[in-house]
């Protein structure tokens, strides 16, 4: 092996991180544009709902939509904070 | 019956009038009456890439507006009778272009001519919008770059939902990538995006690598659309293109390195 190959395998090359990079990217892009419309409003107002009654940030809920050939799944993260402070 | 073929990338500067103009020679070479319509409104070039620009009378604007009759602003090749151009105006007004004037000019070249080629400008605004609008066939312009890949996708997007066949729930428009400036040794390198990287990122049919070549600027100086340089990388390139668009099975060439000179080799061994 010479030493040029060796930086090869080492190091990834920039093509490499480009692709990486386009592969989410494309992926995320593809998927914003099939997502039904009402995401949004439907995260901002269960935030507002799940805010009543413990106390999570902002960015704590995440909703996301997938769509495979048969099923579209609805799928709802939330990020609970450390001591479930309720709001009283 | 025409087909109509939208020559587009999102991007600008990726060679999608290099490649209009070389493909619509190619089949206008092969026997089938092709017209070439320059839809970038307000900076045309395709005129200069054919070398017809001291040609130039009438153009799709003023036929679109009634001022000239198609066949009064189509321009004839001088190399290829098969060939007609129609320029596009070099107006500022954006609202030149409408959708029923460019339909009409289209569906009257659908019953003269075999092969339609629309050279779209840069940009998802109406001159590209429009141009593929009414489209049988996409070519995807695209450059091994990060840029040109993403404003591919977005393309691809627009193309889906956004033209005369997905309004009227006809069968999609059929994508075909084209990928331009392709550079093996950087490749090689790591440097740039390989063939299959983009391939795989965007999942579209390859009609094929056209090579990063010097001969692009000289036919394009000389006005001579460079499938015309038939001893050229590009030139071949192109004409493998068109081959495969008709349905004849060409490998793919010029997606390995050149083959280097016993220095290059001497200087390359492990
Ligand atoms: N395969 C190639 N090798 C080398 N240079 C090329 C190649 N293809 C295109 N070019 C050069 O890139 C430049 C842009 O090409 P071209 O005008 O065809 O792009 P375009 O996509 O039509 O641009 P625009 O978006 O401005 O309409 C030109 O200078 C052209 O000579
Ligand atoms: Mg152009």
């Amino acid at each position: 092996m010479s030493l040029l190959d060796y930086f090869r395998t080492t190091k990834p090359s920039s093509a490499s991180i480009a692709k990486e990079r386009l592969q989410i990217l494309v992926a995320h892009e593809r998927s914003s544009k099939t997502q039904p419309s009402y995401l949004p409003q439907l995260q901002k107002e269960l935030l507002e709902v799940i805010r009543k009654y413990v106390n999570v940030e902002q960015d704590a809920i995440s909703v996301n939509f997938e769509q495979d050939d048969d099923q579209e799944i609805l799928e709802l993260n939330i990020v609970l904070p450390d001591e479930h402070d309720k709001v009283s | 019956m025409a087909r109509i073929i939208v020559v587009t990338s999102g991007k600008g500067g990726v060679g999608k009038t290099t490649t209009s103009a070389a493909i619509a020679m190619g089949l206008a070479k092969k026997g089938h009456k092709t017209a070439v319509i320059d839809f970038d409104v307000g900076l045309r070039n395709l005129d200069l890439v054919m070398g017809c620009e001291r040609r130039v009378v009438y153009d799709l604007v003023n036929v679109i507006n009634g001022e000239a009759a198609l066949n009064q602003a189509l321009i004839r090749d001088k190399r290829c009778n098969q060939l007609y151009i129609l320029p596009a105006s070099q107006t500022r007004d954006k609202e030149a272009l409408t959708i029923e004037g460019v339909g009409k000019v289209l569906e009257e070249l659908a019953k003269e001519f075999k092969y339609v080629v629309c050279d779209s400008p840069a940009g998802i605004e109406k001159g590209a919008t429009l141009a593929m609008y009414f489209a049988d066939d996409a070519f995807v312009v695209t450059n091994p770059e990060v840029s040109s890949v993403r404003d591919s996708d977005r393309m691809l997007g627009i193309l889906a939902s956004k033209s005369k066949r997905a309004e009227n729930n006809e069968e999609p428009i059929k994508e075909y990538l084209l990928l331009t400036r392709y550079s093996p040794d950087r490749v090689k390198l790591g440097e740039m995006l390989s063939v299959e990287d983009v391939q795989e990122i965007l999942s579209l049919h390859l009609l094929g690598v056209i090579p990063e070549s010097k001969s692009v600027l000289n036919a394009s100086n000389s006005g001579i659309p460079v499938i015309l340089d038939e001893k050229s990388d590009a030139g071949q390139a192109y004409d493998d293109v068109v081959a495969r668009y008709l349905g004849e099975d060409r490998p793919h060439r010029f997606i390995d390195e050149e083959k280097k000179g016993l220095f290059g080799k001497l200087f390359r061994s492990k």
